[in-house]
């Protein structure tokens, strides 16, 4: 079937419109379809990344992920309740993140590959972050270490490690 | 102003420019997801916030450090007329949701417009960076110290254990998207590429058409680009990318050397037949142009016709969109009047070129 509209290219939106009584039938292409005004294109759109999302959001009765008492249903700093972002899948500012980490964890689990960021850091933020990444990464070294019996590197791995802690300890106790 | 002018003038680098295993890789993409502590992310921006990011972007970028690294010029979309957004849109640098965001949003561009930051799209800032050919890592470099020099200016948020904080929680940790676009009409014509691409979206990639609706690609033109953004590092993230889309090129590669040496004939005669109908149609709508293009691109690629420019498929693929139509015969046109002028375009452009077709 050709698009009624410019009868050039075939008809791929199907629509059929009813006022008071009245039945009229469209048969359009994308193109005119687009033109005719954006119900068409809202309609064309209705199932999109948006909806997929919010669907994965509201799988919280889903088992083994359980929702801790207690834990806060708006963010204080915006004012967005956590209905709200499951139903539109955007935060409201930056400080949503921690007054909906409690539910967070489970959803990062299953739309990225982990909770916890091991990228690029602000050279900003401080060399506090730095250094408890560059721990982390060390205590896995020397587990690694200990594991494959590579004992002359796990002591150098334990000594690299006692210094950054008690740097890093003196910063933490001020 | 003639053609050749109007292709000179207003041309991304990755338009005009080449690059590693440009006969494949048709762009390379990097495109960074950053946010400022304390002002609420644009879903919730009221227009004082909006104009607080405005300004602190404006300052930062007009910074010596920011300078060195790149010239931006900074414009809101309040003051771009629609066309020019969309032209925008059609260049790839900016998305269809800022070029509608007219109230709020704003673009920063350097002169080449290798580099962009659309301001007040989802997140505050998307910084990209776009090149032609497979140069994702170079891509990277490049955006990583625009990256670096605003954030010695700009207070970003930043969170200990999720990362970059973004708007969505797909883009939280790094707010990285790489992305390749692929002319893949090998795979295509040898009816390779569905089994290729569930392969690469079971490996946390996600690959889609450039043009077109749902699953179907017009052109043969694909985007691979990562899925995830947390819990792996940006070098992590390329580094995958970059290894399967070498595999893809190897595959096209051999689909490409299969289809000549056993079906010759029929590839000729497709890619002739194509080149004549751009040469001589007198309308054509857009998805039967990225067609024909990617046969006439396939073509060039392989020998088959000489003298035109590997250029004409990226740049024929911007030109014929609608804004960019409009903007060069300085009218606004119907779908209908659209593809008559599309079709007088291409032979205008077809003729700026010595072709020999073998």
């Amino acid at each position: 079937m050709l698009c009624q509209q410019c009868k050039q290219r075939p008809a791929t939106v199907h629509f059929t419109k009813i006022v008071s009584g009245e039945k009229s039938e469209y048969h359009l292409c994308e193109q005119c379809a687009q033109e005719k005004g954006d119900f068409f294109a809202k309609a064309a759109q209705a199932f999109n990344f948006n909806h997929l999302l919010s669907g994965l959001l509201n799988m919280e009765s889903s088992p083994g992920v359980p929702v801790p008492a207690g834990a806060p249903v708006r963010c204080e700093t915006c004012g967005m309740s956590y209905t709200e972002f499951t139903q539109i899948g955007r935060f409201g500012c930056p400080d949503c993140y921690d007054s909906f980490s409690a539910r967070l964890d489970p959803l990062l689990r299953r739309i990225q590959s982990s909770e916890t960021h091991t990228g690029k850091v602000p050279l900003r933020a401080g060399e506090q972050v730095h250094a408890r990444k560059r721990l982390q990464q060390l205590r896995q070294e020397l587990q690694r270490a200990v594991a494959l019996e590579q004992f002359e590197q796990a002591a150098k791995l334990r000594d690299e490690i006692r210094r950054l802690e008690s740097q890093f300890g003196g910063e933490e106790g001020r | 102003m003639s053609l050749g002018e109007f292709l000179q003038h207003g041309m991304s680098q990755w338009i005009r420019g080449g690059g590693p295993d440009d006969d494949i890789i048709v762009t390379s993409r990097i495109r960074i997801a950053r946010n400022l502590q304390d002002i609420p992310f644009p879903v919730l921006q009221t227009d004082s916030h909006a104009d607080e990011v405005i300004h602190l972007v404006q300052q930062a970028l007009s910074n010596k450090s920011v300078q060195q690294i790149g010239r931006f010029e900074f414009v809101r979309c309040s003051d771009l007329s629609a066309l020019d957004r969309y032209m925008l849109v059609e260049k790839h640098l900016m998305s269809r949701d800022l070029a509608e965001q007219v109230k709020h949003g704003a673009i920063a561009l350097t002169d080449d417009e290798v580099m962009s930051i659309m301001v007040n799209e989802e997140d505050h800032l998307r910084i990209q960076c776009i090149m032609p050919g497979f140069r994702l890592a170079e891509a990277w470099q490049q955006a990583n110290r625009v990256d670096d020099a605003l954030e010695s200016l700009l207070p970003y948020a930043f969170h200990e254990r999720y990362g970059y904080l973004t708007a969505c929680p797909t883009n939280v940790g790094t707010g990285i998207r790489a992305s390749v676009m692929m002319h893949l009409p090998g795979l295509v014509l040898t009816g390779q590429i569905h089994r290729m691409l569930s392969a690469v979206s079971q490996v946390g990639l996600t690959v889609r058409g450039i043009y077109g609706e749902g699953s179907e690609s017009v052109g043969n033109l694909f985007q691979v680009s990562n899925q995830i953004t947390l819990g792996e590092t940006e070098e992590e993230i390329i580094g995958n990318l970059s290894s399967i889309v070498h595999q893809l090129i190897e595959h096209e590669r051999a689909a490409r050397r299969a289809l000549l040496s056993q079906n010759r004939g029929d590839l000729e005669d497709r890619v002739c037949r194509s080149f004549g109908i751009l040469a001589y149609a007198r309308k054509m709508d857009s998805k039967e142009t990225l067609q024909r293009l990617s046969d006439v691109r396939l073509g060039i690629d392989l020998g088959i016709i000489r003298g035109v420019s590997a250029s004409i498929l990226k740049e024929l693929m911007v030109v014929t969109q609608p804004a960019f139509l409009q903007k060069y015969f300085r009218e606004e046109l119907t779908p209908g009047e659209r593809d008559i002028r599309r079709a007088a375009l291409i032979r205008e452009r077809l003729r700026l070129d010595d072709t020999e077709v073998h």
